[in-house]
Parts: structure tokens; sequence; C-alpha cells
């Protein structure tokens, strides 16, 4: 490449992207810092970014409050859960679209990710009446069944577009070599696909836990995860910022750690096939 | 035992018909090519047999056995692919012993198969690799080993050296004939390329248009083919079509003289023209040679002829294997 890379260029460059960088990282920067002022600093106007007393009281306090483990234990339930039952389902669904499409099978692709573009508050009332017949409201498991299901169409896309990319006459070979329809997924089909399954799985867990609508919406207390957690001290007795964020700073930081770890893995399995 | 029958076999992709109606009858032991040019159906054909589509009508038998609704694992028969295939996430040994695994063998049994295979395909220094790691040719043996570890009725070849260079071709033809010549096992084989069935058939089966055009052993086809496409089809270089006054001298439409059955000459002969472009090869040469009143032809000189561009030049064709055809296309007799 022939284009001439000043030093100055570079350097508008690089601020220009730890600008947008930190613009972007701000918000919970800023929720990090909140945690560890008094609620009197934490409202504080002019508002102090690093110089003020540094405290762990709220973590302690919300610590005491609320059930963090439970609220903990019940999030990686319904997104690990969930992530499971979903592959479940979707990855007999995605080898069947990739390798035995039928004529409608775009259709069904398209009419499976329509159903994403249903804003959810319309089928609130329904739903919340389904479970509260069938006795699932504030249930773990009416919960993984709910996530499953709304992020199932994702789940299968994904899938599907990674199946693509895998030669069908590997499968036959498969099939030639002896193996069964089970054998073949379980054997062949699987193990190839593992980058793409394994970010679809990522993917899948981070939507789960930051999911909100649902879960305070068909939770109270046995089953409500992080984001009900968090949701409750923006509570009736009023607004307190340095508790609010201290839980979210709490509820947060799973994620983004398993987040950290994983990420080569992500962005791997996110562009994989963009280059062949 | 490896018999295959085919009665009435037809495929049709919605409204196109791949296979019209096929007969065919492959023996015990014997090595059949299909043979044909691209889109001919010859693939289509052998993934009927293998059972990796469904007939539309008709029914396949193998070993006297109506095998038509029988899936493929079921059927016996080993496939090699033209992309080979191979598993990308096991050991080349995973990969050979992966048919044995679903057959229910256990560990020990499945390894002694597996280094049997790799001695006799020259694979035991790279049971550990992974494909990846290997060269075309190296790829190419460790599918024909997870192949013969099943010992199967036949073995199914799908255009299984296209994907080589010209050097390793040839090995590898050598290769497997040899290897039929060991097991006397049933093999059906799938290519566009002549030269691979000549020299490797028992039985060639000129395909086109989705049709059996001709079946019988290499030189039958050579010597007396049927019609005109496999007359083109067989040979090389191809044979040359003389049409127009010239073969009505003959009481034929067209007339088709191969390369090899005509004497060249500078002093003399029935035909004059001009020579073109002259190959020379080190043991022939072939001459393309513009005859007046008749076209271009190729004819097979030796290999030291002295003729270069634009010398005159005479041809004779040998009378004897003159071919005549109707102006349809079929032999006459």
């Amino acid at each position: 490449m022939a284009r001439a890379v000043t030093t100055r260029r570079k350097a508008v460059v690089t601020a220009c992207a730890w600008a947008i960088g930190l613009t972007i990282f701000f918000p919970i920067l800023w929720t990090v810092l909140t945690s560890f002022k008094t609620e009197a600093q934490a409202i504080a106007d002019p508002p102090t970014l690093l110089f003020f007393q540094w405290t762990t009281e709220n973590y302690s306090e919300v610590l005491e409050r609320s059930n963090y483990f439970r609220h903990f234990a019940n999030s990686v339930i319904i997104s690990v859960g969930s992530t499971i039952l979903g592959l479940i389902i979707a990855i007999p669904a995605a080898w069947s679209m990739a390798f035995v499409p039928a004529k409608r099978t775009k259709d069904v692709l398209m009419w499976m990710l329509s159903t994403k573009m249903l804003p959810p508050v319309g089928v609130l009332i329904p739903i919340y009446l389904i479970f509260r017949d069938t006795g699932l409201l504030d249930s773990r498991i009416g919960l993984v069944v709910v996530m499953t299901l709304i992020n199932l169409p994702i789940i299968v896309w994904m899938l599907f577009t990674y199946f693509k990319e895998i030669p069908g006459e590997i499968l036959e070979a498969a099939r030639m070599d002896g193996a069964t329809l089970w054998s073949e997924i379980l054997y062949v089909l699987t193990p190839m696909a593992v980058p793409g399954i394994a970010s679809t799985m990522l993917l899948n867990i981070i939507l789960a836990w930051n999911e909100a609508f649902w879960t305070l919406n068909l939770t109270t207390t046995n089953a409500a995860p992080l984001t009900a957690f968090i949701a409750s001290y923006s509570s009736p007795e009023g607004l307190f910022y340095a508790k609010l964020s201290a839980a979210s700073a709490m509820a947060i930081a799973p994620i983004l750690i398993m987040g950290w770890f994983s990420q080569k893995q992500l962005v791997r399995g996110l562009t994989f096939g963009a280059v062949k | 035992m490896g018999n295959i029958t085919l009665k009435q076999v037809t495929k049709s992709f919605g409204a196109v018909d791949v296979i019209r109606p096929i007969d065919l009858e492959i023996e015990d032991g014997e090595f059949v090519v299909f043979v044909g040019p691209s889109g001919c159906g010859k693939s289509t054909l052998l993934r009927l047999i293998a059972g990796l589509e469904d007939v539309t009508s008709g029914s396949i038998e193998i070993n006297g056995r109506d095998a038509t609704a029988i899936p493929p694992a079921k059927r016996g028969l080993a496939m090699v692919f033209q992309s080979y295939a191979l598993y990308p996430h096991m050991s080349v040994r995973k990969n050979i012993a992966f048919p044995l695994k679903m057959a229910g063998l256990d560990p020990a049994e499945r390894d002694r198969k597996v280094e049997e295979a790799a001695k006799t395909l020259n694979l035991t220094d790279y049971l550990d690799r992974r494909p990846g790691q290997l060269s075309g040719g190296q790829r190419q043996r460790v599918a024909i080993g997870r192949s013969i570890v099943r010992e199967p009725d036949a073995f199914l070849f799908d255009e299984p050296l296209s994907n080589l260079d010209a050097a390793l071709r040839g090995n590898m033809r050598l290769e497997i004939s040899e290897l039929h010549q060991t097991l006397k096992t049933t093999m059906v084989y799938v290519t566009h390329d002549q030269v691979e069935a000549m020299t490797m058939a028992d039985k060639i089966v000129v395909l086109q248009a989705g049709r059996i055009e001709q079946v019988g052993s290499p030189m039958e086809l050579y010597r007396n083919p049927a019609n005109r496409f496999v007359a083109g089809f067989i040979g090389s270089p191809t044979m040359n079509f003389i049409d127009g006054a010239e073969a009505g001298k003959y009481d034929a439409a067209s007339i088709g003289v191969r390369p090899e059955h005509m004497t060249v000459s500078r002093d003399g002969g029935d035909w004059k023209g001009k020579v073109g472009v002259a190959e020379h090869l080190g043991s022939d040469t072939f001459l393309h040679v513009h005859l007046e009143n008749i076209g271009q032809v190729t004819a097979r000189a030796e290999g030291e002829i002295d003729l270069h561009y634009g010398e005159e030049v005479f041809l004779t064709p040998d009378a004897a294997k003159i071919h005549r055809f109707t102006a349809e296309g079929s032999v006459l007799g």
C-alpha cells in the first residue's frame, strides 16, 4: 500500500478512536465509579469524577438487603439453561435447513426471523395469562422456556450460516461410512461446527443474561435474575444512585468477565466464513 | 459378492430428467467405468447406486437383493469422493477407523485393520496427522483407506483423480488398478477422462444426456463404436469426421477416421493438404492437416517425422478401418 501514513495523521486517528471508545465505555465507568460514592456524592452537582471519598458501603448494604447469590444463580440457570435447550432444538433444525432444504426453507427462515420484529410487549398479555394459568409465573422453568423461544430464531440463523459452510460431501461420506443420522450429527457435523456453535452459545448467554423485559414481567422473587435485582433498586422508596450503581456493577461483572475471556472466540465466530 | 443390477432406473430433478430409463448389469469383481461429458448424468447414476439420491422410478439390486429403498450405510458399498471428503477434525487413523467404529468393531480390532490398510497404502507414517497436513495424493489414499477397511461388496469412485496434478494422476491410476487386481472387488468408477476409462476399465459405460450410448470393453468401443458420439468420445486424439462428397464415396452421410489409421506421405496419397500445427511428442507427432475440399483433420505420424508448417502432405486412410455413419449419427454396418 502506497498511502503515506504520517505521524500526525496517526496521532489524530488514534485520538479519535480513543475518544469514541471512551464515550461508549463512559456510562459503565460512571456506574462503577458511582458505586463507590456515598449517596450524597452520587447526586452532587457538579459531579466529581475521581476525587471523592471512596467507600464500599454500597456493596455491603446491597449484599445485606438483597440475596445477590440467589439472583446470580437464577441468571446462570436461565441463560445457560435456555442456551442448552435452544441448541438442542436448533442444531437439528439448522442441519435440516442447511443440508436437506425444501422448497420453502428460505421462507421458514425468514418467518422465524420475522418473529423478532414483533415488539415483545405486543404478546405480553397472552403470555402472562398462559404463564398464570399453567403456574409458570415466577418459575425458572418458565423463564428458561421463554428465553429459549425468544432467542431460538437467532440461534437457528447463526447455526444455519455456519453449517452452510460445511461441505455436504463430508456428511455424505459419513452416511456411506455407516453413520446413522445421529452419529453423523454427533461425530462429524458438530465437531466441525464447534467454533460456530461456541460463538452462538456465548452470544446467546449474553443476550439471555441481559434480557430485562420478560424477566421483569414474569418474575417477582423466586426466579428473579440479576436484571430484576438491579430494577429493585429503582423502587417506590426513591432512587438510590449509589446503591443502584453497585447493584448494576455486580450484575454486569460476571458477564463482562466471561465476555472478556471469550472475546477471541466470539470475534472468530461472528466473522466466521466472512473471508475464505 | 458385488453384483449390481439397474432395472429401468430413472431420476428427475423437478421437470429435468437427469437419468432416462437405464438398464445395466455390473458383474462381481468387474471394474466398470462410467464416462461421458459433464452433465451427462454419470455422477448422478453413481449416487443412485450409492443411495445418496433416491431413484424416481425403477429398481436397483445389489447381490440379487432389492436395494432401492435401503439407506446408503446398509448397502455394503464404499465411496471415494472427488473432494476426498475426509473428516478434517480427525487424524488419519480416526478417519480410516470411522466406518469400523460405526460398524461397532472393538478398538483393538479397529486398530489392527487400520494398520493393515495404512501399510497397503503407504500411510503408516502419517496416521497421527490431520488431513490438512497431507498432500493431495496422500489425502486421496486416506479416502481409499477409509473405504477399503470395511471390506465392502463394491467400491464407488466419483472422479477421484480430477483434483490431482497430471503426474500424480498417472500414479494413482496405476495404484487403483493394482488395488483392483489385489482385492478383486467390484469397482464402479466415474470419470470424464476417456484415458482413465480406457486404461482402467474392464467395461466402459458411455453416457450422454442421461442415456447409455454403449456398453463394452475398451477395445470393443474403440473398434466398433455404436454411433458417432461414442466414436468421437473414445480415443485420443479424437476421431476425424468427414461429411459431404468424400463421405458419399463410402455411401454414408459422414465417415470417421482415427488419426492413427492414416498413412502420411510427402509423395502421394488419397487426400492432399497442407500441414498446419505439428505437435511433436517425441514418440509420436500429431499433424493438423488442412485437406483440400475436406477440411482440417488430425493424423498421427512417427515421432521423428520432419514436416513443418505449410508443407504439402498426402494422407491415405486405411479403408478397412473407416467408420461409416448415417445423418443421425448411428453406425452403418
